[in-house]
């Protein structure tokens, strides 16, 4: 996974086609097997999929637009919205669901003022939570981009916020 | 993400059995096993500030001039979490954990310049200091064969592999084994899946091997989907090559020439470590076109999951390698008839992947002297919920929950009470303390209720609510469900809705029923292996906890106080001594009383935050029934 993976400030413009063709342009073509990886590789890049894209990957990988559809909505890691510079993954794990990661959630999504998939207005932060970052013995836990949080309460989420900047 | 500092950046390129043999021996032969050796834990502590950690003491070493006395190696996961960030100091083997970058001068004068123990920094229990890692009560049980190099190597250092015995397996292998002879060999170990179904390794491998083809896949599942469950992401971030070499044997087994690593994209270090992992292996010829110059041919390539639980049942990961929605199809045909592309495929988890290599040199046999009857080897678990050594362990078959739980994992927190043990994910069940000496094996976790699963088992106290947990499980598999078959898609729907009328107080009579029915139903008629299990947890807690469900629904009570409206928090007047601690951090004000008198909760303030409770030191406040007149006047 690559340093770039927070989704830089150029989020909320919109990428160009030619950015999009850059993106994906050293992926084999023609091959349906390459339309996760290069659904990935959009959304690490632009930190969504934008729509236009569908277009450009149907044609590179001939796979017709509608299955490129299906696929991206059916796994959880891709998203046809912009997200914010902060990408907040609360987990929502069974070791944190014990140790009180409602509460955690709660807290972040009141605090943000968002609820569950969505992107503050100014685009600083998204909150997505996930099944399970596999970090138990840090419960609750979350991930602020690259960066684990853990043993969380509400003064933490606080400070956790507070690291964005 | 930040690297690990790479020891060793040239690779050697190892053309045949004898240079990998006079490789490991040059390995060996420059080894200083003396050398003083700080050992940092640089994956799984790393969310707790263990890269800060190691960096303070390179630092610390080149300011002392002690770069030439002193190696540090990054590791990956030690096993006790719960110390995080840890490290160990060889070759004294004393284990040190909850490090601050303050602790980092005291360990380098002390510790590292004159064998000082620093106590403070050691594992405790009862009061008992243990500084060496081999008798930590955490350590002391466990028997590291899957874990073998996790913590003790730096996992980007293929030499440090290959020095611990590593790839010699595959250099045995292809000296003199057959196919057929490896085959045998794992089939005699009785080692079963270690995903979760149990499934004997040998006798899917005997399968594959039969088929007829010029193409053979082998995968690796590395999709540990389970919510609490993290054993797979400790192997491939802790020893990746092990994985690679369990992989090869295989492919050689099956006649595969392709293999995919299906990770998790949740698990970057994983990701990482896997990439890097097997491009040194294709470097130094472990991988590749005639590997060792035998002829045999095998390569690899990383498949990251896109964030889909149903991926990792095997027919559902076919369909995501090959592009497609991750959903599963009716077997049979097994993939090891036909598989990825329609070709036979074996697919084997990370864990039983990593066994192999050391099933291969230390023989079947001797394998099989571990465990039980059905049930042999070791298995790792991820201990964690309400446990207080929470972290990874690995113990052989036969053991029981409470040496897990109790020996290993240090009992519960907070001098509470154990409830349950949830084992095996949402696709396992929950089991109460009159099992905890069942012994963990396949059969006898099946037999009480759960299901051994891929390992992950997190601890419940009487402060979590079975009807919570169930629907907690209900609420992830219905998500997760991928919708094409009907039971599990509205089946779980439906059961969702019922076990949530239960937490919110909307339970009819008749609910109980309609539940165990329709729970039976979904497990009855479901595809795969999402659909059938789902409803276990559910299954499992109305066997054992019924009078949870029941006072959810007859008297509305939570007696948890977990679901929000069905209790009421209460000061025993017995029990209270006036501390004042719960008065001064309720954050409504909601609790009156003066100095050394019992207090009571003015209850039209109170938020039932919960956190009086907590603060309490004598038990004196607990969930009550909701009345509706107060009883009590303030």
């Amino acid at each position: 996974m690559q340093s770039s993976a927070a989704p830089s400030a150029e989020t909320h413009s919109r990428p160009t086609d030619s950015q999009i063709k850059e993106t994906i342009k050293d992926l084999p073509r023609n091959n349906a097997s390459v339309v996760i990886p290069i659904l990935q590789a959009v959304q690490e890049k632009f930190g969504y999929i934008p729509p236009e894209s569908l277009g450009i990957i149907s044609k590179h990988t001939n796979v017709s637009r509608n299955k490129i559809y299906g696929i991206l909505t059916f796994y959880a890691q891709f998203s046809l919205i912009p997200k914010g510079r902060y990408l907040l993954k609360p987990c929502r794990g069974t070791a944190c669901h014990v140790k009180g990661a409602k509460d955690v959630i709660n807290h972040i999504k009141n605090i943000l003022n968002i609820e569950d998939g969505q992107t503050t207005p100014n685009y600083k932060f998204s909150l997505e939570t996930v099944a399970c970052l596999g970090t138990c013995f840090l419960a609750p836990a979350m991930m602020v981009n690259q960066n684990y949080y853990g043993n969380l309460d509400e003064k933490k989420v606080e400070e956790a916020l507070k690291d964005c900047e | 993400m930040p690297r690990l500092h790479s020891p060793n950046p040239c690779i050697q390129r190892l053309g045949s059995l004898k240079e990998i043999q006079s490789f490991r021996e040059k390995l060996l032969k420059s080894y200083d096993g003396k050398k003083k050796r700080i050992l940092v834990c640089s994956t799984g502590c790393r969310a707790r500030n263990a890269l800060k950690i190691r960096d303070a003491f390179y630092n610390a070493i080149k300011q002392e001039h002690l770069s030439s006395e002193i190696e540090i190696i990054e590791t990956g996961c030690q096993g006790l979490c719960a110390y995080a960030p840890v490290v160990t100091i060889e070759p004294l083997g004393i284990f040190y954990g909850k490090l601050t970058e303050k602790d980092v001068p005291d360990i380098i004068a002390k510790t590292m310049k004159d064998k000082e123990i620093i106590n403070n920094l050691c594992y405790s229990e009862n009061k008992n200091t243990y500084p060496y890692r081999k008798e930590i009560p955490f350590f002391k049980p466990q028997n590291k064969i899957v874990l073998r190099n996790c913590g003790y190597i730096n996992p980007t250092s293929p030499e440090d592999y290959i020095r611990r015995n590593g790839y010699s397996a595959i250099a045995k292998m292809l000296a003199g084994l057959k196919p057929e002879d490896v085959i045998n060999e794992v089939t005699k170990s009785g080692i079963r899946g270690r995903g979760g179904a149990g499934f004997p390794t040998g006798l899917k491998w005997k399968f594959a091997n039969g088929y007829k083809s010029d193409t053979k896949y082998f995968i690796c599942n590395g999709d540990e989907g389970d919510p609490g469950a993290f054993m797979d992401r400790a192997v491939l971030e802790g020893d990746p090559h092990s994985v690679i070499e369990g992989m090869l044997i295989g492919a050689y087994a099956i006649g595969a020439t392709h293999g995919y690593i299906y990770v998790r994209a949740e698990y970057p270090i994983a990701v990482e470590y896997s990439t890097l992992a097997v491009k040194q292996a294709r470097e130094m010829g472990l991988l590749g076109e005639n590997i060792l110059g035998t002829g045999f041919s095998f390569d690899i390539t990383i498949k990251q999951g896109a964030g889909a639980f149903v991926c990792g049942e095997e027919t559902a990961l076919i369909a995501s390698i090959e592009g497609r929605r991750g959903m599963p199809k009716p077997r049979p045909p097994f993939p090891a008839e036909s598989g990825l592309w329609g070709k036979p495929t074996v697919i084997n988890n990370v864990e039983t992947l990593a066994s192999i290599p050391h099933i291969i040199l230390a023989g079947g046999a001797s394998y099989a002297q571990l465990g039980t009857q059905g049930s042999k080897g070791t298995k790792v678990f991820a201990l964690a919920g309400k446990v207080t050594n929470t972290g990874l362990v690995e113990v052989p078959m036969g053991i029981t929950l409470r040496q897990i739980i109790f020996d290993v994992g240090g009992g519960i927190p907070h001098g509470r009470t154990f409830k349950a043990v949830q084992m095996g994910g949402p696709s396992g069940g929950c089991l109460p303390a009159e099992h905890l000496d069942t012994p963990i094996d396949y059969e006898s976790i099946k037999q009480a209720g759960a299901i051994m699963g891929s390992g992950g088992m997190i601890v419940l106290d009487e402060v979590n609510c079975m009807v919570d947990i169930a629907r907690y499980f209900l609420d992830f598999c219905q998500k997760e469900s991928c919708g094409k078959c009907v039971p599990c898609r509205i089946g779980t729907k439906r059961m969702l809705e019922i076990v949530t009328r239960f937490t919110t107080g909307a339970a009819q009579t008749g609910d109980i029923e309609k539940l165990q029915t329709l729970a039976e139903s979904v497990r009855d008629s479901s595809l795969c292996g999402l659909g059938q299990t789902a409803p276990n947890p559910v299954i499992s807690t109305l066997r054992y906890f019924r009078n949870e469900y029941e006072a959810h629904l007859n008297d509305k009570f939570c007696p948890a106080g977990v679901c929000t409206g069905l209790f009421r928090y209460e000061i025993d007047l017995g029990k209270c001594t006036g501390c004042g601690l719960c008065l001064k951090n309720c954050p409504t004000q909601a609790i009156a009383g003066a100095k050394k008198q019992p207090h009571t909760i003015i209850q039209d303030k109170c938020q039932v935050c919960g956190i009086c409770m907590a603060k309490c030191k004598f038990n004196a406040i607990s969930p009550k029934p909701q009345v509706k007149t107060p009883a009590l006047k303030v």
